[in-house]
């Protein structure tokens, strides 16, 4: 963080956790109507935290990852509500130069296709080094040597050798190190991984994995990584949201989700995944389809899906109930789904 | 699933080569991709046969070798003791009909100009005297309706169903003709965790219903446990170990089972903190190139000056009774033991 950045945001003094996610909506005004992608997100990281967010296909993970980084397609995408606080300030407020300097020093992103994020007409030395050379001013010769330092730090073997080479000379699992390398290029406080191991073997995924745990623990970054990966969820977060339909329907400390869960959707996902550990009976599989954006089901927005749907569900849309201090159900009958027992 | 022990599929050292050429003019094949390197296993009848490994180690080239989609460079496919090589004529259609796919993408398998009807139907075009033609569209409703698709959307098209629904309707095209084999490359692959679910359990029940015999292809280690009774391991090109899944999952013996079974995340927080991990080194060789001997051996933690000399043989060593392709092939439990 520099200095400039620090006294504009603040130093740490607001009370609330290093980056907040508070009652965000986004929308995308197309031809077929108005999306509702993000409705309503809360969630919240800090130092050295990990917030795992979890959740279906289209259910708004990477557009409130993008809305946080200042990246989203406006038009057509538009925010229509709520704040984004990092160290206690708005960054949805903040003129554009001064987001541009947050994006890369104070929080930072890895996508999930890393061979299409990375330029391929440059070699991929040059392109972490241009990191430190727009945000720093770095000379190019210095930018090339901490280019290879970091290539060595995500462990690219021969880095020295291989920083000429071009994004399509390495192997999936080695641009995603190289994208990792360019997000933690500027030292950020906060990093956002989006499946960063969804197109990769598990092998690969292990070793990626196991990169960010060691990197965060050596920088004391807030990790919020974005996953449909049960697996990869237990193994790294400390906390999880679970979102549908563009809300997170449950938030909760990893054990606590996992040991009983407090949604029906959480719930029936957890026991809809097969186990490497046992060989299960039929799975359980939720019954039919995720929300279409475009016509939202009244109420709350599972009520379609869910086991436990009563009259007033179809009605009446389920606040985040608080269960206690560090968990919450987006469901008006929460307290019977955690009393289904342990898992 | 109470697999019987008759063979309908036998593979014997099958083998596919990709010519590596160089030059634009006149082309000069400078050496070969070794896509299958020697593979041979027998698929019973009603059974579930899984094959898991990393990416572009032959999976689907396999699979296209079955299907007669691929020559192969030697050895062979038989089905019912048949050599699908040298069968021509109604024989060859016959074979074909016997043996069907269901594809990894349901976004890009199916075309996007057909009616799920045409897509359904289409193989009945091909093999005419299936179902006679008066009778063909109330057989593609009841397919419809076996996998669980509203017979009444019969007219519409692919972008009018979701990822699911489309995986539904390349399953229920693989039942046309009433194969006794489906090889299923990555069938859920492309699924959200909550459809991917209702998929398996189709497939589990279609194969109880009709007897199939599947070919599982998938890299999740948890999916390929949950609906196969047997599993083969591939590392590039071949088979390093093959048992029943339980001999695979509980008691494997080659280590390169062993460091995937040990990558997959279990999810399970509890314990997390012990669990112990066998991180393996780098990326698989080049095809093009594997090493001498065992293709592991450059990243296996075990390996000793013979394992660069001698390739290893799959067969049953002591120890265990299924076959490993190990010189030093021994149990170690890496799932539950953590
Ligand atoms: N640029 C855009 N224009 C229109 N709609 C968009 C745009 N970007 C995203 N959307 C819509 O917003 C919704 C949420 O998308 P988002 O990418 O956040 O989903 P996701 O949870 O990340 O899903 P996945 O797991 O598939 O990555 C989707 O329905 C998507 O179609
Ligand atoms: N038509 C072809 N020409 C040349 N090489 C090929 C061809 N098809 C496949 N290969 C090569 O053969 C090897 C095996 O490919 P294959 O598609 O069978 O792998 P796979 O196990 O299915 O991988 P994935 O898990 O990524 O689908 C790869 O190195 C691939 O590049
Ligand atoms: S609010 Fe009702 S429909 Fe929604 S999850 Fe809870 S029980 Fe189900
Ligand atoms: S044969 Fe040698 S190199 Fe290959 S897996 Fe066994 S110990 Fe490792
Ligand atoms: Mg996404
Ligand atoms: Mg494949």
């Amino acid at each position: 963080m520099t200095e400039v950045l620090s006294e504009q945001v603040g130093r740490g003094s607001h009370g609330g956790a290093l980056l907040e996610v508070d009652n965000l909506h986004v929308e995308f005004r197309t031809r077929a109507g108005v999306a509702k992608a993000v409705n309503g997100v809360t969630y919240s990281v800090d130092a050295g935290e990990t917030l795992a967010v979890l959740g279906e296909s289209g259910s708004g993970k990477s557009v409130t990852a993008q809305t946080i980084m200042g990246i989203l397609d406006m038009p057509p995408g538009k925010i229509t509500g709520g704040e984004i606080r990092f160290r206690g300030v708005d960054l949805l407020k903040l003129p554009e130069d001064q987001r541009r300097r947050i994006r890369g020093e104070g929080i930072s992103m890895v996508f999930q296709d890393a061979l299409s994020a990375l330029n391929p007409v440059f070699p991929v030395g040059w392109q972490i080094a241009e990191m430190f050379r727009m945000h720093r001013g770095t000379s190019r010769a210095e930018a090339k040597k901490k280019a290879i330092e970091l290539m060595d730090r995500v462990r690219i073997p021969a880095a020295k050798d291989r920083v000429n080479d071009f994004p399509h000379q390495f192997s999936g699992g080695m641009r995603q190190r190289i994208m990792i390398a360019m997000a933690i290029a500027l030292d950020p406080e906060i990093l956002i991984a989006d499946e960063p191991t969804t197109a990769l073997d598990v092998t690969v995924q292990a070793q990626i994995m196991g990169l960010l745990a060691e990197l965060q623990r050596d920088s004391n970054m807030g990790l919020i990584l974005i996953t449909h990966d049960l697996g990869v969820v237990a193994d790294v977060a400390d906390k999880i949201a679970v979102m549908y339909g563009g809300r997170i329907v449950e938030n909760a400390p990893v054990h606590d989700l996992y040991k009983n869960p407090a949604h029906p959707y959480s719930k029936g996902l957890l026991e809809s995944i097969p186990r490497v550990d046992h060989k299960g009976q039929e799975l359980y599989a939720i019954k039919g389809l995720p929300p279409n954006l475009l016509e939202m089901p009244t109420g709350c927005a599972f009520h379609p899906r869910c086991p436990y749907r009563r009259d007033n569900c179809v009605t009446d849309v389920p606040p985040l109930y608080t269960i206690s201090g560090t968990r919450g159900s987006a469901c008006h009958y929460w307290r019977e789904v955690i009393d289904e027992g342990e898992h | 699933m109470k697999a019987n022990t008759e063979s309908i599929l036998e593979v014997r050292d099958l083998v596919k080569h990709f010519p590596l050429t160089q030059g634009i003019v006149v082309k000069r094949q400078i050496g070969a991709i070794k896509a299958v390197d020697g593979v041979s296993f027998d698929l019973h009848r009603g059974e579930t046969l899984g094959i898991v490994g990393e990416s572009g180690c032959g999976k689907s080239t396999l699979a296209k070798l079955l299907m007669a989609l691929e020559r192969p460079t030697s050895g062979s496919v038989r089905i019912h003791g048949r050599d699908i090589a040298t069968a021509r004529g109604g024989e060859l259609k016959r074979m074909r009909r016997n043996i069907q796919m269901v594809m990894q993408d349901p976004y890009t398998s199916l075309n996007p100009r057909m009616t799920v009807g045409d897509i359904v139907g289409e193989p009945f075009e091909i093999h005419t005297d299936v179902v006679p033609k008066g009778g063909r569209r109330r057989r593609v409703q009841e397919l419809l309706e076996v996998v669980g698709l509203n017979p009444d959307h019969i007219n519409r098209y692919p972008h009018q169903f979701s990822g699911g629904q489309r995986q539904r309707i390349g399953i229920a095209r693989g039942l046309a003709l009433q194969p006794e084999i489906i090889i299923c490359d990555e069938p859920v692959s492309a699924l959200d965790v909550s459809i991917q679910a209702q998929v398996m359990n189709l497939l589990e029940r279609l194969q109880n219903e009709f007897n199939l015999a599947y070919i599982f292809i998938a890299h999740d280690l948890s999916v390929v446990r949950h609906i196969s009774d047997r599993v083969a391991v591939m590392y590039l090109g071949k088979i390093v170990e093959l048992g029943r899944d339980a001999e695979i999952y509980e008691s494997p013996t080659h280590p390169y089972t062993q460091a995937l079974l040990s990558a997959v995340p279990v999810p399970d927080p509890e314990g997390r903190e012990t669990r112990q991990r066998i991180i393996l080194q780098g990326d698989p060789p080049s095809p093009a190139n594997p090493p001498s001997g065992c293709h592991f051996r450059t990243r296996c933690w075990k390996a000793q000056d013979i394992c660069a000399e001698q390739t290893p043989a799959l067969e049953a060593r002591p120890g265990s009774d299924h076959p490993s392709a190990c010189h030093f092939a021994e149990v170690r439990d890496v799932v539950n033991a953590q």
